[in-house]
């Protein structure tokens, strides 16, 4: 009997606000433990969380371009279970009325296009960080409540994710549009963005749905597609072998790249979920809704299509220059400046984009600054610097945060096209080559290359090769 | 519906609360009466009624995403039964999931 996977998503992603979710404590990353802590995001007795604002907008961004509908009266609820990385021993959280709900997310594979239901987008708090350890056979964890209370997106699919290339497509385009929203750095290895990967398997072609196994804490793209891969794998010999799935949790081991059943009791979940008292509900007014729906960005696909049409890039340049709102901002940007798209996104697509790859970093990160690609290829339109020399121009340019124009003075790297400058040393090379010299005279006319490359080196790679050709003509038919 | 003794050691379970046999006899009662007592409110016709989560008539109290002053780590940590120089220390305890 042939399977087919239904696998479903829970996405986790912390939003970009400057304070928490219900107080005033800073959400950067990297402090030392408990140093963004109060009363509130502590779980003290007797305290009042209020919401931030900006948290509400951010999701309502994301459930808008979810293409969901939006509940317009919501409330929090406590979702109360007991464990130490929550402080008050409930998460306040939503769960009758999310903020959004039933929308979809587009993706493309091998050409051909699908809508992925999403079920649910709602806004919830984070939870504090643990450690486990042991020291003389004590069993111990040790807390850091920097993270507790920062606010969360949770966007859940529906069941509707049939292959890994599927899911592989809907992260990276999901990823993508919240990059574009701006409402998340999505920085997988510092826990912005995090998995939950639901799989299930029934005969191809039911309907039916499957008994289903969760696999938490996932944390790459890459883990994700391990993990369900696997499995999907265990599922099928079991049913092979005429066995019975068990609904469970289940963690990755990346190193045996299984899923491992995780050390839980077996209880089952609940929640006791109820409203939460202390926040009044809150009513999404047409005019709020309507001034959030004005201020979303051109969505990536828009924006690929957009740059065909009024710049004249191939798709496929296209689609890597769009690929993320930082690189699409940066060829904008640099566009507006010097009005040569083509150039512009050949050395984006090439140098700068291999220099980021050397670094492992992205267009988010890079260092660069559309300004400074812009005055280098004025330079290099003006003849100031020859084509080899704006290679290393660039690269310093990347490491040293410097404009093109300093660079170019400091290090000496005008070109040569004054041709007083460049007669002796065509001459030079002339005659330190006598060989290729009768192979010209014998009208061998590739040799003409290979003095040009002679006078370049000699250069440095700042003689203007025009130039040099014309001279390198003139000289050796005179002789 | 009734709740049973093992509803009441259930509940107590989940936040936490150890109870002994007069108290379980106790809260099984109470817990039933104030059951009986939703049965009987179940009587009241609703159907034109919205559904009220809060009882105070506010909505939409927010703030503004502004950073405040965090507590210092020394106060924070103060009052911790167990912690080392910059986390809370408790057992560890396996996920109920």
């Amino acid at each position: 009997m042939e399977f087919e996977p239904v696998i479903g998503l829970e996405v986790h992603a912390e939003l970009l606000t400057k304070s928490k979710m219900f107080c005033g404590c800073p959400t950067k990353f990297g402090a030392p433990p408990n140093t963004q802590t109060c009363p509130v995001c502590l779980g003290f007795p007797g305290v009042l969380p209020v919401v931030n604002k900006k948290a509400i907008e951010y999701v309502l961004k994301v459930a808008i371009a979810l293409n969901c509908r939006i509940n317009r009266h919501t409330i929090f609820e406590r979702k109360n279970y007991y464990y130490p990385d929550l402080p008050k021993a409930y998460q306040i959280s939503q769960k009758r009325l999310p903020l959004g709900y039933d929308g979809w997310l587009e993706i493309e594979v091998d050409g051909e296009i699908r809508h992925i239901g999403i079920a649910d987008v709602h806004i919830e708090e984070d939870t504090g960080k643990l450690i486990h350890g042991e020291e003389g056979g004590f069993e111990f964890s040790l807390i850091d409540y920097n993270r507790s209370g920062i606010p969360l997106v949770e966007i859940v699919t529906k069941p509707e994710i049939r292959s890994l290339k599927e899911l592989e497509e809907f992260m990276v385009a999901l990823r993508q549009l919240l990059l574009y929203l701006e409402v998340s750095d999505c920085k997988m290895e510092q826990g912005s963005l995090r998995f939950e990967a639901s799989v299930s398997l029934r005969p191809k072609g039911s309907s039916e749905l499957g008994t289903r196994v969760e696999i938490k804490n996932l944390n790459s793209f890459k883990a994700v597609l391990g993990a369900v891969e696997a499995e999907i794998k265990r599922q099928q010999q079991l049913l092979m072998r005429g066995e019975k799935i068990q609904q469970q949790t289940m963690l990755w081991n990346e190193k045996l790249r299984i899923t491992e059943p995780m050390r839980t009791k077996e209880t089952a979940h609940d929640y006791r979920y109820f409203p939460e008292p202390d926040i009044p509900p809150i009513v999404i007014t047409d005019e709020w809704l309507e001034n959030v729906g004005k201020n979303l960005p051109e969505f990536p696909k828009q924006r690929m299509q957009r740059f065909v049409e009024q710049y004249g890039l191939p798709i496929q340049d296209a689609k890597l220059l769009t690929a993320s709102k930082a690189s699409a901002d940066f060829f904008e940007r640099c566009v507006s400046m010097l009005q040569q798209p083509k150039t512009v996104a050949n050395w984006m697509l090439t140098e700068i984009q291999s220099l980021l790859h050397d670094d492992q970093i992205g267009w988010e990160d890079c260092p660069l600054k559309p300004e400074q690609l812009a005055g280098m290829l004025k330079l290099l339109n003006d003849g100031v610097i020859s084509g080899r020399i704006a290679k290393s121009v660039l690269e310093e340019m990347y490491r040293t945060g410097k404009d093109a124009q300093t660079i170019v003075n400091e290090m000496g790297l005008v070109q040569i096209t004054d041709e007083a400058q460049l007669r002796p040393i065509v001459d030079r090379v002339i005659a330190e080559n006598p060989d290729a010299v009768e192979k010209f005279r014998k009208g061998d006319e590739k040799v003409l290359g290979f003095f040009v490359g002679q006078v370049m080196r000699a250069t440095k790679g700042r003689a203007n090769p025009q130039i040099v050709n014309k001279l390198v003509r003139e000289l050796l038919k005179g002789r | 519906m009734r709740l049973s003794r093992e509803d009441v050691l259930h509940v107590a379970w989940l936040a936490r609360l150890e109870l002994d046999d007069a108290e379980v006899e106790r809260f099984t009662w109470e817990l039933n009466q104030i059951l009986e007592h939703m049965e009987k409110l179940k009587e009241l016709d609703v159907t034109d009624v919205e559904p009220t989560s809060h009882v105070i008539p506010i909505t939409n109290v927010f703030r503004e995403d502004e950073v405040e002053k965090p507590l210092p780590r020394e106060e924070v940590l103060a009052n911790a039964p167990d912690a080392t120089e910059d986390a809370f220390r408790v057992p560890r305890i396996v996920e109920e999931s």
